[in-house]
């Protein structure tokens, strides 16, 4: 869009075109060609929108974004509640997106823009989702009074017991709170990681912080969501993923998918990052940059992982990374080591129609046992060839992939009970808990399988105290380094336990 | 390397893709994503432009499609618009991606399909006056850019706003089919420099086809306006 921009007091205000003062002669010009770009002194005396303060404080928002009119925002501009930022900045050629980071030339690309009228007006083809954010339009920040919260009705509510490991890691959180900096949580699959944050996120809540809990996966917000209600029941809370209707503005505590933070600037004291070795966040810097946004300067962050990447387990070791461990599950039995089988030449065997003869017999004794079981494949093609091959043989046997439509219904399936062996592609390798399942890899040595999506997919068995003895196999045509580092991980976590 | 359009895969463009597509050094979409879309191929209906293998054999009749012979039964649309061709089938991958170009305001997105869109002007309407169909102020303030102007870019050729959009359009996918084909409102008028299509044969450029009515509102302003015959391209169909 276009603005004038003309002194006043010797600021130079920015005023959207539609509003220009019939007596001021400047040309309009697309934002991004304003020459100087101030924001009017925030004026305590002004009255300003609630609502408004609540929608944005701690954000970086389009116009569009906000349920507001231009001459209500540009009336908050005035009153210096609300300042203006170019959405795309330029430096000799190059430009990057203050939403999202993006800094390759070739996401970013230009139309002939009927709004600020500019034939080319560069835009951030990365973050479109969350509306496009071209060089005409301003991105929104909130500058004027800070939100408050109930601090008297903050209260825990929990009444649980914590194990004494997780008593441990929930200490050590508990005293950095109110500091600055990093923290690690490294717990094993099974640990029981959200309830070493309860006593934290009190701690936190109750001195008046704002507070991220952020995670990789829609599926952990909606999943945390009822328990965070139940547990802090005096709070705002609010529950942010791709799609998601609730938008409760302003709430001290918010829960949401790393995507989501692109949206929040400078706005919390404690940001918790969950599964932080999890795609996408490993492979992705750009949300490594949200969270970084995200979070005020001095904010601590928590980061919680079953399986660090390899730069942060360097870090912690070498001690630049504080960090406490639980090594030990919550029902106190340790994890089941995985067991290494040959298969041989399993492609070759696929191409003509048939399944490793060791693996047949993994399926058959699962069914005879009448014990579910995960067996993880390294592909959806070489997904469909074995679940082909093996539901011609036995009942009960589906597959599921990321595409899957019917995924969802599948994995509600097999939490029942009804598929007795679910094939699965790595979508699985977290979250899915399901007790009394084995769980097996097929082509254990392909480069997906990497040391930390094994560790996790060996951490789906055992997960329950009826049931801690889960078993765990690896099929494969020749052992690799990740299929070592991940026993020795595992191992090496029981050994700390004292197991 | 490459890297896909859409789905911004690394891709390498193998010699026999290209050699096969023939279209060496255009490779926009990666092969997942090419795949997806599906070429209108093999018979069409001669009107719309759809293609018969992808409905029961009771809904045509010779080189018709049903809808096509009700549009030319009816008196008041009988001939108004000659013929629509398109690229691909309106498939789920293609309905996305058109979102994305139109609602998320991915203007890049037409960039892969210039090749394409330009093989299909010059087969079938080559000479003709190239008119995109308009959107409303609104709409296009909204959005930024107008699609099919855009898309009417890739053309190579001069591209003519001779329609103007009057009435703010109401949410077209909310009405029902029968709603949209009684549709007596006008929609389109003609702009200042219409005069450049008196006497010449047209054609509409729009994202999608899909009743037919909005584009044979527009084709039938512009034969008021003199247009001689007036056909449309679209992406999809
Ligand atoms: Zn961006
Ligand atoms: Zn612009
Ligand atoms: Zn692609
Ligand atoms: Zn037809």
């Amino acid at each position: 869009m276009r603005f004038v921009s003309f002194f006043v007091d010797g600021k130079s205000l920015a005023v959207p075109e539609v509003l220009k003062p019939p007596d001021v002669s400047a040309v309009p010009v697309s934002f991004h060609k304003l020459q100087v770009l101030d924001t009017p002194d925030f004026s305590e005396v002004s009255p300003f929108s609630a609502e408004l303060q609540a929608s944005l404080s701690g954000k970086l928002l389009l116009f569009e974004e906000l349920p507001y009119s231009i001459d209500v925002i540009h009336e908050h501009y005035l009153n210096g509640c609300l300042a203006y930022e170019k959405g795309i900045e330029e430096a000799g050629g190059s430009f990057v997106c203050k939403r999202c980071g993006n800094d390759k030339p070739r996401l970013f690309s230009s139309f002939s823009c009927f709004r600020c009228k500019e034939k080319e007006c560069v835009y951030c083809r990365k973050c479109l989702v969350m509306g496009r954010v071209s060089q005409c339009t301003p991105l929104v920040r909130w500058c004027g009074a800070e939100l408050e919260w109930k601090l008297d009705e903050v209260a825990l509510t929990w009444t649980g017991e914590l194990s004494a490991a997780q008593r441990k890691a929930s200490d050590g959180l508990v005293s950095r709170v109110g500091g600055k900096g990093e923290l690690l949580i490294w717990a094993v699959c099974g640990a029981g990681k959200t309830e070493v944050l309860f006593y934290g996120l009190e701690r936190a809540l109750k001195t008046g912080q704002r507070v991220c809990l952020a995670t990789p996966r829609t599926d952990v917000v909606l999943e945390l969501l009822p328990r965070l209600r139940k547990v802090f029941p005096g709070i705002t809370l609010a529950g942010l993923y791709g799609g998601s209707e609730e938008k409760l503005d302003g709430a001290q505590l918010v829960v949401s998918t790393t995507h989501q933070l692109f949206r929040y600037r400078d706005a919390f004291d404690l940001v918790v990052v969950d599964e932080v070795d999890a795609f996408p966040y490993s492979y992705d810097s750009s949300l490594e940059h949200a969270v970084h946004q995200a979070k005020k300067k001095d904010a601590l962050i928590v980061y919680l992982s079953a399986t660090p990447g390899r730069k942060m387990k360097k870090r912690a070791v070498a001690g630049g990374l504080p960090h406490v461990k639980i090594p030990l599950r919550f029902h106190g039995f340790p994890l089941p080591v995985p067991r290494f089988v040959w298969c041989g030449n399993w492609k070759k065997r696929l191409k003509k129609g048939r399944l490793p003869g060791n693996v047949m017999n993994w399926v058959e004794h699962q069914l005879e046992v009448k014990r579910q079981g995960f067996l993880f494949v390294p592909s959806v093609v070489a997904l469909h060839q074995i679940v082909a091959l093996l539901q011609a043989v036995f009942p009960g046997i589906e597959g599921v992939h990321a595409e899957d439509p019917e995924r969802k219904e599948k994995v509600m399936k097999f939490r029942k009970g009804e598929i007795s062996i679910l094939v699965t592609t790595t979508i699985l390798e977290r979250g899915v808990t399901v007790p009394f399942t084995d769980v097996a890899v097929f082509g254990a040595e392909e480069d997906i399988f990497t040391e930390s999506a094994l560790v996790q997919i060996a951490g789906r068995a055992g997960r329950s105290k009826d049931d801690p003895a889960g078993e765990v196999v690896f099929f494969h045509y020749g052992k690799t380094s990740a299929m070592v580092d991940a026993k020795r991980h595992i191992e090496g976590m029981n050994r700390e336990a004292g197991l | 390397m490459n890297y896909c359009l859409y789905c911004d895969e690394g891709f390498y463009e193998t010699v026999s893709w290209s050699f096969v597509l023939g279209i060496a050094g255009e490779m926009h979409f990666c092969e997942g994503c090419s795949s997806s879309l599906e070429r209108i191929e093999g018979e069409i209906c001669e009107i719309c432009g759809r293609s018969f293998s992808l409905f029961p054999e009771q809904y045509r009749q010779e080189n018709r499609c049903n809808d096509c012979i009700h549009w030319e039964e009816d008196v008041n649309w009988r001939g108004v618009l000659v013929k629509n061709r398109s690229l691909y089938v309106y498939n789920d991958f293609l309905k996305e991606l058109i979102s994305r170009l139109k609602y998320r305001g991915d203007a890049e997105l037409v960039m892969g399909f210039r090749q394409e869109f330009r093989k299909i002007y010059q087969h079938e309407f080559k000479g003709f006056v190239v008119v995109p169909v308009p959107l409303s102020q609104e709409r296009h303030y909204e959005r930024g850019f107008n699609q099919t102007q855009l898309l009417a870019e890739l053309l190579g050729v001069e591209v003519e706003h001779a329609l103007e959009r009057v009435l703010h359009e109401k949410k077209q996918s909310k009405k029902s089919r029968q709603e949209r084909l009684e549709m007596k409102e006008t929609i389109f008028e003609l702009a200042n420099n219409s005069k450049l299509v008196y006497g010449k044969s047209v054609v509409l450029v729009d994202d999608v086809y899909t009743t037919g009515a909005t584009l044979r509102q527009a084709s039938r302003v512009l034969k008021e306006g003199g247009a001689l015959q007036v056909s449309s391209m679209t992406l999809g169909r």
